[in-house]
């Protein structure tokens, strides 16, 4: 059930450049799906919709987003403070299908603020005894982020600057490791997610692609955020998904990208 | 206190709306609004045949306001007459359904289809600036708009309601011309055309290059409108554009709304609409007015 609510800031810690850790109180873990997102409000007319933001990790009594600043209004959303009052939409979106994973050997893959998602997950997957490894791709030698992951699964990285990991993206550090799995999880830039749509493809593996648009509504009413798919959906009757209703967890394959 | 209105014959249990295309068929936000509460549901534009809309993207924020171009994606009245009617009837709210068209023609089947239905008014989309195909050529030439004003009211079994374009240079001719065509009432303001840059992309925000502004940034020239068109017609206005709250409300009935419709605000505030429903009765209360009726166009 989809809520709108004022919450707490519990607190907002810059974890790397430009990259913001924010913890909130709310009962509203209790009810998430991995790969679901939340609207964030800056509370200022000015910037009016809310800013979709992944929710990163559910704990007891509250939920944690680490979002990157791209602008004013995430930079609004990083000056808050510790015990300030937020309003918050969610969870919304579909999330990823853990069912749909049991049995299977899954890879998550994250891309730069594609990251965060891919924990809560991680940790699900893990609890629910499905075999799980992750291979995240940064910018640089900032790997926020990287010592959670550790502390659930096993952990790649691949940086495009060759400072930490393999040099270059994720699908390299696949290959330079040989690592080998039937499921991909993912979510990152389009252009990596093109590539992991390719690759599952040539792989005959199934990849879950989590997809990112400008959203206004993110309950499907605007249709704004649409992306478009192979099948006519019963909802639009026409080949758009709506990536903050029907997504942002799509089969890659189901997707035009 | 009295909070129902009449327009042409169709009683509402109170003037608050929702505007064409920030509220789906109600669906999405049934689960935060009690759609009994409201006066009425205006449904997203509806079309002959389902249409794919614009490609993304389509939204963008902008200061005090957004930028739309969706482009009137829509499954078509035959998906909306089967699955979104019959959702809606469940709920104790009256029914204007939004028409679209990109032919005189196309308006035309969507209301014969309607007609048979128990939809309670018709709202005719002449003003989506972000259709290239004609649909505002309706909304911007006099001329233009009272024919199909009439040519409508001719097979329509609803009240007609003409939704105008703020991108026009007079609105009261724009009003006038509804009237003499025939229409029930006017809305107004659909969404004002706007343009955003990316500087450092060198690129359009929107695939669209425009789309039409709306959010609290265009009140005034909502307000400003609806005075001037309820001053240039006998048939009642519905009024609309950045509406946020109770008080935004209240100013559009004094410039001579006799209903008014929730917009943009919904995305910021999915309560909006009924927290403007309270908060009507609130000031009625407050300043004891018995009639919502009295405030409407009370700046004279």
């Amino acid at each position: 059930m989809k809520r709108y609510e004022d919450v707490t800031v519990d607190s907002v810690e810059c974890i790397a450049p430009d990259i913001y850790d924010m913890h909130v109180i709310t009962d509203m873990a209790a009810v998430v799906v991995p790969g679901q997102f939340a609207m964030l409000y800056t509370g200022d007319a000015s910037r009016m919709l809310g800013r979709p933001i992944s929710i990163c990790e559910c704990s007891e009594g509250g939920l944690r987003f680490v979002f990157r600043v791209t602008g004013g209004g995430t930079r609004d959303l990083a000056a808050f403070k510790g015990g300030d009052k937020i309003k918050i939409l969610g969870p919304l979106g579909n999330g990823y299908d853990i069912k749909a994973m049991k049995g299977r050997e899954v890879m998550l893959m994250g891309g730069g603020i594609g990251i965060p998602p891919m924990l809560e997950l991680a940790k699900r997957l893990s609890a629910s005894g499905i075999k799980v490894r992750a291979v995240m791709g940064y910018r640089d030698s900032n790997l926020f982020l990287k010592s959670d992951f550790e502390r659930v699964c096993e952990t790649h990285v691949a940086t495009e600057d060759g400072s930490a990991g393999t040099k270059g993206n994720v699908l390299d550090a696949v290959r330079e490791k040989s690592l080998f799995f039937d499921v991909i999880c993912a979510c990152g830039p389009m252009p990596m997610l093109r590539a992991i749509k390719s690759y599952a493809a040539g792989n005959g593996i199934t990849a879950y692609i989590s997809l990112e648009e400008r959203m206004a509504c993110g309950v499907g009413a605007c249709l704004g955020c649409v992306c478009k798919t192979a099948r006519k959906d019963a909802h639009s009757h026409v080949n758009n998904a709506r990536v903050c209703t029907e997504g942002p967890v799509f089969e890659a394959a189901s997707v035009d990208i | 206190m009295n909070m129902t209105v009449n327009i042409a014959g169709v009683e509402f249990k109170n003037p608050v709306t929702t505007a064409s295309g920030t509220f789906g068929s109600g669906m999405e936000y049934s689960e935060f609004v009690d759609l009994n509460k409201l006066g009425a549901v205006t449904t997203k534009g509806v079309a002959s045949v389902p249409w794919p809309g614009n490609p993304v993207p389509r939204v963008t924020e902008v200061y005090g306001g957004m930028l739309n171009a969706i482009g009137l994606q829509n499954p078509g009245i035959d998906v909306f007459i089967e699955r979104d009617i019959p959702f809606l009837k469940k709920f104790d709210t009256k029914i204007i359904v939004n028409v679209c068209g990109k032919t005189v023609e196309e308006y035309l089947d969507v209301v014969e289809k309607l007609a048979n239905t128990s939809v309670d008014m018709l709202e005719i989309n002449v003003s989506c600036p972000n259709v290239k195909e004609g649909a505002i050529a309706f909304g911007q030439d006099a001329a233009c708009l009272e024919d199909i004003t009439s040519r409508i009211k001719r097979i329509a079994r609803q009240p007609v309601i003409m939704k105008l374009s703020p991108n026009v240079t007079r609105i009261a001719d724009m009003a006038r011309a509804a009237e003499a065509g025939g229409a029930d009432a006017i809305s107004l303001i659909n969404t004002i055309t706007g343009m955003k840059i990316d500087i450092e992309r060198r690129k359009f925000v929107l695939a669209n290059k425009t789309g039409g502004m709306s959010g609290p940034a265009i009140k005034p020239i909502a307000v400003r409108m609806v005075y001037e068109a309820s001053h240039a017609v006998k048939i009642p206005v519905i009024g609309m554009g950045g509406i946020s709250n109770a008080e935004d409300a209240i100013e559009f009935m004094m410039a001579g709304a006799s209903m008014i419709a929730v917009g943009a605000a919904n995305f910021v505030n999915p309560h909006a609409t009924s927290e403007i429903v309270d908060g009507i009765e609130q000031y009625l209360i407050k300043h004891n007015i018995k009639d919502v009726s009295e405030i409407v166009g009370c700046v004279d």
